[in-house]
Order: C-alpha cells, then sequence, then structure tokens
C-alpha cells in the first residue's frame, strides 16, 4: 500500500459523487472524505513504523518527468491537515443547499486530490500540474456558488485567478530552466545542483512571485480579501484552511533549498515583508465591518508571521511555521464556520448589525470564544505552540522582527474580541438565533479538540515534523 | 502515396455518389474510408520507408510526413463527421462539400510529403483553392461572400510570394528537389536570390499560418465564413501550414543563422501580443478565435528556435492545439447554428441548460489556455522549457506573459456561461448529436495526450 491510493480514492470519491446525483452527493463526499481521512491515518501509522510508502514511476521520456510522490513528515502533516479538514469543511456545508451540488462536491474532492498531489509530489512537473490543477475548482466554486453581487465576485475571482496564475507561470519557467540544468525535474536531483548566485537569485526570484501571491505576502495580497468574502464559505475555509499552505510549504520544501543563498542574502528583506503583513493586515482588521473581511485580514496577518517564520531559516522557524500552519488551518476554519454560522440565522455578515447571541445561544458562544482565544494564541491552544516558535525564531534573527511580529498577538487580541463583543455580546437581538445543530457542533469540538489537545500535548507533532525540517535544512546550509 | 491515392478516390467517389444519390450514406462512408485511411498510414510507419521515394521522387513518406498525415487525416474525420447536420440546408451541394475536404485534406497531405518545390506548391495550390470555395460556399450570405473573395484575394497574393521565391530558388540552384537544395545550400557561392527565394517563400508561408505582420486577413475571414469552414482553416489548415513551414526551414538548412532566428524572435513575440492583445476587444467568437489563433501561430513559431527538436514539440503543440479548436467550434456550432451572429452574449447562460456541452468548451479553452491535465500545458511547457534550453529566455517571458493575458479572453467565455443569465427567452442549443460526439471525443483524446504526452511525443523517435 502505497500513497498513491489515496490520490486515486479523491478522485473516485470526485467521480462517484458526481455520478451520485443531487441529493446524495453531500454524504458521498464527506464517507470519502472519512474514508481518505482513515487511510491517511493508517499511512502515518506506516510512515512512523518505517514502511516505504512512496511511489516512483516513469510518466513521461521527453521531457524527462517522472511521477513520484513521496512522503517525509512534512508532507504527511500537511496531508493528514488537508484529509482532516476535507470532511470538516464539507460537513460543515450541510446546512446550505446548492444547486447542482453533485458538482459541487465533486469539485471540493477533486480540490483536495490536487492538494493532497501537491503536498505529496516530489517531481517538479508533476508538483505543478497539481500545483495548478488546484486552482481551477477553487475557481469554480466561488464563480458559481459564491455570494453577493456577480460582477464584483467575477471581477474578484478572475483576479484571483489571473494573479495566481501569473505567478504560478513564473513559476514554471523557473521549473524549466532547473530542468536544463539538471535534466531531471526529481526533487533530489534539483536539491543537489549547484546554482551561481545569480542563477539562484532568478529562480529565487521565480518562485517567490508564485508563493508570494498564494500565501499571500504583502504587496501580492490584493485578491484576498475580496475572494474570501465572495467566495462560499467552503470555498473560503479551502482557501484559507489549506489552499494557502501550500504556498508556504512550497517555501519550505521547494523554494529555500534549491536557492538557499538568495534566500539568505534576502533574508531581512523577506522577513520585513512578512511582517509587514502581520502589521497591515492587524490594523486593516480593525477597521472591518464586514465579518468575513475581519477574518480574511487576520488571516493575512497570520500567514505573514508564518512566512516569517520560514524565512528565518532556523530549526524553530521552519518547525514554528509548520505548527502554525497547521492551527491555523484549524482555528481559521472554525472561525469561518462560526461566520457561516451566524449568516445561516441573521442573513447578514456586518458586524453592526450582529450582538447579543450569547443570550440566545450560550452553547455557540463559548465555542466561538474558545476559537477566538485561539486564533490570538492563548496559551493551552496549540495556535501558542506555533505563535511562540516563530516569534522565537525571530528574536534570533533580530530582536525588532520578534517585536513588531508581536504586534499580530496584541492587535489580533484587540480586534478579534472587539469582534467578538460587537456580535456575541450586548443587547438581545430582536431575531431569533437558534442553538447550533448536532452537525454544527461536531464541526466546533473536532477543532476545538484538536486545538486543545495538541495545545497541551504538542509532541506528536513534533515528533513527526522535525525529522523533516531537519534533513530540509542540512540540504539549505549544504 | 498510397495514402494520397486512396483520398483522392475516395474523393471523386463523393462526387459520384451525387449521381447515384448516395446522399444519406454519404458521411458514414466517407468517414468509414477515412478510418481506413488513417490505418494505412499508421501501417506505412512502422516500415520506415524513408527511402521509398515514388514518382520521380515528388514525395516521400517519412515518420514526420506519416505523423502530421494522422493528424489530418483525424481532423478531416471530425470535420466531416460535422457536416452531415452542418449542411442540412444545402443538400444539392452536399457531396461536393465533402469532396472538397478531402482534397484539401491531400493538399495538406501533399504539403507535408513533398520532396520537391513543385509537389509542395501543387500542395498548398490544392489546399488554399479548397479553403476559398469553402470560405465563400454561403453563397447568399454577404459575409461569406466577403470572406471567400478576401481570402482568395490575399490568398493568392501569398502564392504568388511563394511562387515566386521558387523560381529565385530555381533560378539560383537549377533545382526543384529539396535534397539537391540542400547539398547545394551547404556549400558557398550561391548567389543572393538564394536567400531571397527563401525568404520570399516563408513570408508566403507565414501568410497561411497568419502570422503577425502578415496576419490581416484572419478576423475578417475566419468571421464571414461558415463556422465550420472557420473551424477547418483554425485547425487544419493552420496545423498543415505551420508544419510545411518547418519542413521547408529545416529543408534549406539544418542550422539557422543568428539573423534568422532573430527575426523569429520578432515575428513570434509580434504575433503573440497582437492576436492576444487582440483578442481582448472581441465580442463575436470568431473573431476572438482567430485571434487566438494568430497568438497560437506565434507560440508554434517559439519552436522554430530549437530546430533539432522543433519537429516534435510542433506535432505535439498542433495536436493539442487542434484538438481543442475542434471540440470549441463543435460547440460553438451547435450553439450558434440558428443564431444570427457569433456573439458572446449568445453563450449567456448556458452553464444551466447544456452542462456538458459547456463542459467541453471550458475544458477546450483551458487547454488552449495551458492549464495542466489538458495537453495545452504540456504542448507549451515543451516550448518553454526547449526554448529556454537555447537561451532565447525573452521570447519564453514574452510567452508566460501572454498565455496570462490569453486567460482574459478566454475566460470572458467561460463567465458568460457560468454567471450571466440569458438576456431573453430561455435558450437550448439545437440538440445535434455529432456535434456532441465530436466535441467529447477530440477533448478526450486531448486530455489523454496531456496526461500521457509520451503518446504523441514518441511518435517522431
Amino acid at each position: 500500500m502505497n500513497i498513491t491510493t489515496l490520490l486515486i480514492l479523491l478522485l473516485a470519491g470526485a467521480v462517484v459523487t458526481l455520478i451520485s446525483g443531487d441529493k446524495l452527493a453531500s454524504r458521498v463526499a464527506l464517507l470519502f472524505s472519512l474514508v481518505a481521512f482513515g487511510f491517511s491515518l493508517n499511512l502515518l501509522f506506516q510512515f512512523n513504523q518505517g514502511t516505504d510508502i512512496s511511489f516512483v514511476s516513469n510518466w513521461i521520456d521527453n521531457p524527462k518527468v517522472a511521477f513520484a510522490l513521496k512522503a517525509d513528515g512534512l508532507s504527511m502533516a500537511m496531508v493528514l491537515l488537508t484529509t482532516a479538514l476535507t470532511p470538516l469543511i464539507i460537513l460543515s456545508s450541510f446546512g446550505n443547499n446548492f444547486n447542482n451540488s453533485k458538482n459541487f462536491y465533486a469539485l471540493v474532492l477533486l480540490m483536495s486530490f490536487a492538494m493532497i498531489g501537491t503536498f505529496l509530489a516530489a517531481d517538479g512537473l508533476l508538483y505543478y500540474v497539481f500545483w495548478e490543477l488546484a486552482l481551477i475548482p477553487i475557481y469554480f466554486i466561488a464563480l458559481i456558488w459564491g455570494n453577493g453581487d456577480t460582477d464584483e465576485r467575477k471581477k474578484a475571482v478572475v483576479k484571483f485567478f489571473i494573479y495566481t496564475l501569473a505567478g504560478s507561470l513564473f513559476m514554471l519557467v523557473g521549473f524549466a530552466y532547473l530542468y536544463s540544468k539538471a535534466g531531471s525535474f526529481l526533487l533530489a536531483d534539483l536539491y543537489k545542483l549547484e546554482l551561481s548566485d545569480n542563477e539562484q537569485f532568478w529562480i529565487f526570484f521565480a518562485f517567490f512571485l508564485a508563493y508570494a501571491i498564494k500565501i499571500p505576502i504583502i504587496p501580492f495580497h490584493t485578491w484576498q480579501a475580496k475572494v474570501y468574502q465572495k467566495a462560499p464559505t467552503v470555498g473560503t475555509m479551502l482557501l484559507s484552511g489549506i489552499m494557502l499552505k501550500m504556498g508556504l510549504y512550497s517555501v519550505i520544501r521547494w523554494q529555500l533549498p534549491i536557492a538557499p543563498n538568495a534566500a539568505k542574502e534576502y533574508m531581512p528583506i523577506l522577513i520585513g515583508l512578512s511582517i509587514a503583513g502581520v502589521v497591515y493586515g492587524s490594523i486593516v482588521a480593525l477597521r472591518q465591518k464586514d465579518l468575513k473581511k475581519l477574518l480574511a485580514y487576520s488571516s493575512l496577518a497570520h500567514v505573514g508571521l508564518i512566512a516569517a517564520g520560514c524565512y528565518t531559516l532556523t530549526v524553530d522557524g521552519l518547525n514554528g511555521a509548520v505548527y502554525q500552519m497547521i492551527a491555523h488551518g484549524f482555528v481559521i476554519v472554525g472561525l469561518f464556520f462560526a461566520a457561516e454560522v451566524i449568516f445561516r440565522r441573521f442573513e447578514t455578515r456586518k458586524i453592526k448589525e450582529l450582538g447579543g447571541i450569547r443570550s440566545q445561544a450560550s452553547g455557540f458562544t463559548s465555542m466561538f470564544m474558545i476559537l477566538v482565544l485561539a486564533s490570538v494564541a492563548l496559551p493551552g491552544t496549540y495556535n501558542f505552540v506555533g505563535e511562540f516558535t516563530v516569534l522565537y525564531s525571530l528574536s534570533q534573527v533580530n530582536l525588532w522582527f520578534a517585536l513588531i511580529g508581536g504586534t499580530t498577538i496584541i492587535l489580533g487580541a484587540y480586534y478579534m474580541l472587539r469582534m467578538f463583543q460587537h456580535t456575541m455580546l450586548g443587547e438581545t437581538n430582536t431575531k431569533v438565533f437558534a442553538e447550533v445543530s448536532l452537525n454544527e457542533t461536531i464541526v466546533f469540538v473536532v477543532i476545538i479538540g484538536f486545538l486543545l489537545f495538541f495545545g497541551l500535548y504538542p509532541k506528536p507533532i513534533t515528533d513527526l515534523v522535525n525529522p523533516a525540517i531537519k534533513e530540509i535544512l542540512a540540504v539549505i546550509n549544504r | 502515396m498510397q495514402v494520397l491515392i486512396s483520398i483522392v478516390s475516395l474523393g471523386v467517389f463523393c462526387l459520384l455518389a451525387e449521381i447515384f444519390n448516395l446522399r444519406k450514406l454519404l458521411v458514414p462512408i466517407t468517414v468509414i474510408g477515412l478510418l481506413a485511411i488513417l490505418g494505412i498510414s499508421l501501417n506505412l510507419w512502422s516500415i520506415d520507408s524513408s527511402l521509398d521515394t515514388q514518382f520521380s521522387s515528388m514525395m516521400t513518406t517519412t515518420k514526420f510526413s506519416s505523423a502530421f498525415s494522422t493528424l489530418f487525416i483525424l481532423l478531416t474525420i471530425f470535420l466531416i463527421a460535422m457536416s452531415d447536420d452542418f449542411y442540412k440546408d444545402h443538400q444539392a451541394k452536399f457531396s461536393d462539400f465533402i469532396a472538397i475536404k478531402l482534397f484539401l485534406l491531400t493538399g495538406a497531405i501533399a504539403m507535408v510529403s513533398f520532396t520537391n518545390l513543385a509537389m509542395f506548391f501543387l500542395g498548398i495550390e490544392v489546399l488554399s483553392i479548397s479553403v476559398y470555395i469553402l470560405a465563400a460556399s454561403e453563397r447568399l450570405n454577404v459575409k461569406s461572400n466577403e470572406a471567400g473573395m478576401k481570402y482568395f484575394l490575399l490568398g493568392s497574393f501569398a502564392s504568388g510570394l511563394i511562387l515566386f521565391g521558387i523560381c529565385l530558388v530555381y533560378g539560383a540552384t537549377g533545382y526543384f528537389d529539396m535534397g539537391e537544395i540542400y547539398d547545394l545550400s551547404q556549400g558557398v557561392g550561391l548567389p543572393v536570390w538564394y536567400p531571397i527565394g527563401v525568404a520570399l517563400i516563408i513570408i508566403g508561408m507565414l501568410f497561411k499560418i497568419a502570422a503577425a505582420p502578415f496576419h490581416f486577413w484572419a478576423p475578417d475571414v475566419y468571421e464571414g465564413s461558415p463556422t465550420l469552414t472557420t473551424a477547418t482553416m483554425s485547425t487544419l489548415v493552420k496545423v498543415a501550414a505551420i508544419a510545411t513551414l518547418y519542413k521547408l526551414v529545416s529543408g534549406f538548412s539544418v542550422v539557422l543563422s543568428l539573423k534568422v532566428e532573430n527575426i523569429i524572435v520578432v515575428i513570434s513575440i509580434l504575433s503573440m501580443t497582437i492576436g492576444n492583445i487582440m483578442a481582448l476587444r472581441q465580442k463575436n467568437v470568431k473573431r476572438m478565435l482567430a485571434f487566438s489563433g494568430i497568438s497560437h501561430a506565434g507560440f508554434m513559431l517559439m519552436a522554430f528556435l530549437n530546430i533539432s527538436t522543433a519537429a516534435n514539440n510542433l506535432l505535439y503543440y498542433t495536436f493539442a492545439y487542434a484538438l481543442a479548436g475542434i471540440s470549441a467550434f463543435a460547440v460553438i456550432i451547435m450553439v450558434t447554428k440558428n443564431k444570427d451572429n457569433e456573439n458572446i452574449d449568445n453563450f449567456n447562460g448556458l452553464g444551466k441548460t447544456s452542462p456538458l456541452m459547456v463542459a467541453v468548451l471550458t475544458a477546450s479553452l483551458l487547454s488552449m489556455a495551458g492549464i495542466p491535465i489538458f495537453s495545452g500545458f504540456f504542448a507549451k511547457f515543451m516550448l518553454f522549457s526547449d526554448t529556454m534550453k537555447v537561451g532565447y529566455i525573452i521570447v519564453v517571458i514574452a510567452g508566460v506573459i501572454n498565455s496570462i493575458i490569453s486567460i482574459g479572453y478566454y475566460f470572458k467565455l467561460v463567465l458568460a456561461m457560468y454567471t450571466k443569465d440569458f438576456d431573453n427567452n430561455e435558450y437550448k442549443p439545437a440538440n445535434y448529436y455529432t456535434y456532441g460526439v465530436v466535441a467529447v471525443l477530440s477533448i478526450v483524446i486531448n486530455i489523454v495526450i496531456g496526461i500521457y504526452p509520451s503518446l504523441v511525443t514518441q511518435l517522431l523517435k
């Protein structure tokens, strides 16, 4: 048994969902995503036992491309993040009625398939194919099932598509150049390349465009807030929970080891840009009136910090970045879901029109509270582990970075708690807020449970990720 | 040669079928006949018959010619399969149209298998005249007449240039035979009109593939012609012309001089950019695809910068481009058949009424834009990668930027289909069975070679 089975399973899931018809689609999709999750747990077990679960086979002879999937601790962590979040995201959509739901859920599974492929691919071109493939489902999900005015949505989504494609195409050029040097796309061969500083700069820059747009790092973030707002919540969750982690993962897996000298040389600029995103996102979030937009900007701030962690090139920075990716993935999905739960009842996302939910739904309020606290990295949640490790690594590079990056916690606490206060507390709202349903509770409980459990006992993730990060750092410092 | 003769006889049979009143059976018979010819063509492949020079070395069958012939035959099968429904209102001339398409195919095959410039000229004329007729085939439509006339005037001008070029080459070398010309060109002391002749031939061919700055005829002709003819022009004719251009350029010399390469760079970038930027502003789908075809010609010219691997890349690119084109046009014909224009508004809201066809059109547009799993991606990637190898990074960057621009207009159509609502009453496109089958088949082949590019890239090994 190897990792291709996981991909086949999800692809088959997408096809079966498409055939199963609109009524059954959501359940079939949930079933497949759960099976995929179980399967990935089994893979993790095998991986920890030391079984070889990678898969390599020839794909194209000229240019020489291999169908190579390889899992190390980092990939496994990202795969598990994806397979764990996918069922949650699908379950979270059970309260919505989508037109053509068979297409919708098939696209969700297809996207999950492509993202897992991206995390596993050990061949540049294969990786690129998966990377691009992930873009198509989300484009249609946001375009067709999104909300708000059609014209505005269209503009936002097309901008998003063109931005990300533009970035990726430059990465493709980078890969083409690497291929002309190495004669192969295999990750191992690319790691061995001895590139001159000038070459490294251009390769790094080409990759940076792709990743900075995807993550997004300032000044490539302009697509983000609009798309998060306009996409259906499932799309927003997929984007913020998993897809932007593709960018961060790729920084660690591809960009840094292939062009380490450039990364070292431009480290202050890179960290500076990332931290600028932290401050910018936090400040803009302060002024947001729309719940989803506020979360979008808070997400911008958090991923800025993760990116800064990646670019420190220290063990702690990279480790912390991975922890924080996982933590942020869960917490942002939970928060967007909370926004969706509110929207289902009040039909609005304007913070001004909300309020007084606590007196009507205390259970929901407490779960929301925990998520808010997790997102501001309260000790005891897994976000604290991630954020703290990243900040610590920043302080190793330069204390100022850590100080400025630390504002994310202070400002974050301010705007998140203010948002909480305005939406949940205050006078009783005239509209009725029904208590969360069973499906909704399951999603919240799983997310909160995960964050608290690993917040108190982070060792399993640390043990999984740490060796892989050390290996990558050894390549970076070769 | 067997292939050529059998296609011609099939064409003659079509003309005779009119007399025996076999009109109803004509398309099935022709398609079966073409499939048989496809078999012959594939069979010839296994025997490497490049030494088999019949008919006074007028043409040879090489792997190159067989591979492209296979593509041409495949495209013709698709085009003829769609004819049945398309020419429903032209029963009287039906068999003529089919026969003309077959003659067009013979012209295309002659163009990729010639060894003698006389044969090359014959091929290009047979092909062009067939297309002139098809362009003007809607006798009562002013636009179709205009298209036919424009295409004829400019096309014959280009043919004139080619003929003049051939004369100069003959004057310089004393041969029509490509092999002899090649041997002579390797030596020194060819008079100055040899390069002039070669340049004239190449300019004539650039006319035919509609590369900038020789592209002005394309939008008007594409728009005015009957849609099935536009499909023929933008797939079969363009692909045949680019393959011939490759055969000519590589036949005249193996190593291109720096000057020639610089000219290719300029024409390639110019075609890509002009085609894409003009396409952004178009409202008519056929005009838009005409401009997109111009930009694709620019991409295909990129292959010439690395002439040693160009044949492979061109073959793959033409496969990807032509198959995507066929499926796109099949859907476009279906949607606009009963409309008086081909504006993008006609596609509004189709995502709801005919999801399968819309998915096929979306897929073919994504393939043209170069998104993975569709063969258009690998086509572009191989070009980029090989152009990078020879150091023309500037062309690659231009290609990348143009790929991004092209998203803008391909997606205009996609957006119209998925997000806009119907303008007036609900409209369901005429449900012609054959269009659907052709569209689905060709996009399936497109995706299959997109997932296994080796299927095509191995052909020329």
